[in-house]
């Protein structure tokens, strides 16, 4: 099999380039340990997925990566330039969508270009050609309420991508979506992955979702939080949307993660 | 359907001034008026202008004493809800005015500040500010944290969360303090008519109950309550316009 399988080998070794690297991350809340001295690289242009079971300091990682939280020791860069707090160059798509409900479609996709003081005119284009490529063409003057759960992560996703950052952040972003609209969203994603040349880091807690949609996948496991293996599937990712879920590459991969994080699940 | 919700609230006003007009018929007392005896006396009291020079007294406490609470009450409850120290320092504070009887209360006001608009003025504020106060820094606190991180994650600056963030979220239930403070400034503009000098409305109330004219007393007392509703009503309407997402249609309606 083509896969290749490292443990926690620096960047540079695997032959790609990294957009985000963390380093030595430690995070504690108060005696609570919640992420010790965790190392991961993560390539440019691609997407990679932390898995772990809930616990294990995944959606942590990401909001230290986003800024959002201050790492007790260690350190993230973002292209060579060390993470300080939230920055123009990274992007966050959340779990619970976090739109404003007093908010249309439109005002909430450019949110972030108003807080970036992109003037109205523009900022209203820009996001109007966001909301088109999401598939929400026609609901800029809705508000959240009207919509359903999956068109509401799109309006996150529609904001995120109108600023146009080089790395997208997302926080278990279809977990509180259908079953149905979250393998579309899946789809959707690895198109996105293919056409942005945008660096996606990707929390979930769905085995299946992660190896679908990842170029590598880091597994997390709980107390105390560390990356236990990283997994980099090579060989589905070309055959196809329609043919990934029964390629055996993919089906291995997802029993082998399960059989590694099944001892971690009460 | 809004016509459904117009029948629905003529009904229940209907069904109000029905039981009036009956307990006033039966009578509960021979000092409670029928809803129509109550209603002409107001109408002759419009007609000869004593009820506009007497809301003419009684509205100046009660304009300036609402508008101090709503503008001083949100900007202190923005504050304390935002800073723990100034929880700290000042919900006791409120606290304690929500609690306190201020009917008994109020003669250390006219000891201290006399017999004029200013002890009427307080009494209104202290009415109204305590429930604006608490309701505001307690919807500013409960901000969703998410709402937040969004806006730091889309380099808000700290100005911008609390203008465009944390006020529009707290705005319902900022609403919700406004509405009960401000009825509660009417019930002091009225008590302090009643217990530091008549004026007003009060004066009606004092001298229409001393010469047993029940039905000019109880005109007065509907008079303020109906203003008082209208004044919601108009803000609510604000609320509706300032925030149209926030309002949540029923699906059945």
């Amino acid at each position: 099999m083509s896969q290749t399988r490292q443990t926690l080998t620096p960047a540079g070794a695997a032959g790609f380039e990294s957009a985000v690297s963390a380093r030595h991350i430690s995070k504690n809340y108060g005696e609570v340990e919640a992420l010790r001295d965790m190392s991961l690289e993560f390539p440019r242009g691609q997407l990679t997925s932390l898995l772990g079971p809930s616990g294990c300091g995944k959606t942590t990682l990401l909001k230290i990566i986003a800024g959002l939280l201050k790492p007790t020791s260690g350190d993230v860069e973002v292209n060579g330039k060390k993470v300080t707090g939230p920055g123009p160059d990274r992007a966050f798509v959340f779990q619970d969508f976090a739109l404003l409900p007093w908010a249309t479609v439109l005002r909430n996709v450019a949110f972030g270009l108003e807080m970036r003081g992109v003037a109205t005119s523009e900022r209203e284009a820009r996001a109007e050609k966001y909301i088109k490529e999401v598939g929400l063409a026609g609901f800029e003057n809705a508000y959240p309420h009207e919509l359903s759960g999956g068109m509401r992560q799109r309006v996150g996703l529609a904001r995120a991508l109108a600023v146009d950052a080089e790395v997208l952040l997302m926080d278990e972003p279809f977990s509180a979506v259908d079953e149905q609209t979250r393998r579309k969203f899946q789809e959707d994603l690895l198109q996105l992955v293919q056409n942005e040349n945008k660096t996606f880091i990707f929390v979930t807690h769905s085995i299946e979702e992660a190896v679908y949609v990842s170029d590598q996948i880091a597994i997390l496991l709980p107390r105390p939080s560390r990356v236990s293996e990283i997994i980099r599937p090579s060989n589905f990712r070309s055959k196809g949307v329609d043919n990934i879920r029964r390629d055996p590459e993919y089906l291995d991969i997802v029993d082998e993660i399960w059989a590694s994080l099944r001892t971690y699940v009460e | 359907m809004p016509n459904r919700a117009l029948f629905l609230k003529l009904l229940s006003a209907v069904i109000l001034f029905g039981a009036w007009e009956i307990a006033g018929r039966v009578p509960v007392s021979f000092a409670f008026p029928t809803f129509l005896e109550s209603m002409g006396a107001l109408l002759a009291m419009t007609l000869d202008g004593s009820i506009f020079e007497a809301y003419a007294e009684t509205l100046k406490p009660l304009a300036i004493g609402v508008a101090i609470s709503a503008v001083l009450g949100i900007a202190i409850g923005l504050w304390v809800g935002l800073s723990n120290t100034f929880d700290w320092l000042f919900s006791p504070i409120f606290i304690v005015m929500q609690a306190a009887p201020l009917a008994a209360l109020i003669p250390l006001l006219v000891l201290a500040y006399g017999i004029g608009l200013t002890s009427k003025v307080l009494v209104v504020c202290i009415m109204a500010m305590p429930v604006i106060v608490l309701n505001t820094s307690g919807a500013v606190r409960n901000t969703p944290e998410s709402f937040k991180e969004m806006g730091r994650s889309f380099l808000a600056s700290e100005t911008a969360i609390i203008l465009r963030i944390i006020i529009p979220a707290a705005s319902p239930v900022i609403f919700a303090g406004l509405r009960l403070g401000i009825s509660a400034g009417f019930i002091g503009a009225i008590l302090s008519e009643l217990k530091i000098t008549p004026t007003g409305v009060g004066d009606i109330i004092t001298y229409s109950r001393s010469i047993a004219d029940y039905p000019s007393m109880y005109a007065a007392i509907f008079s303020i309550i109906l203003l008082a509703v209208l004044f919601l009503n108009l803000l609510e309407k604000i609320e509706a316009t300032l925030f149209k997402g926030n309002q949540r249609d029923y699906v059945s309606n």
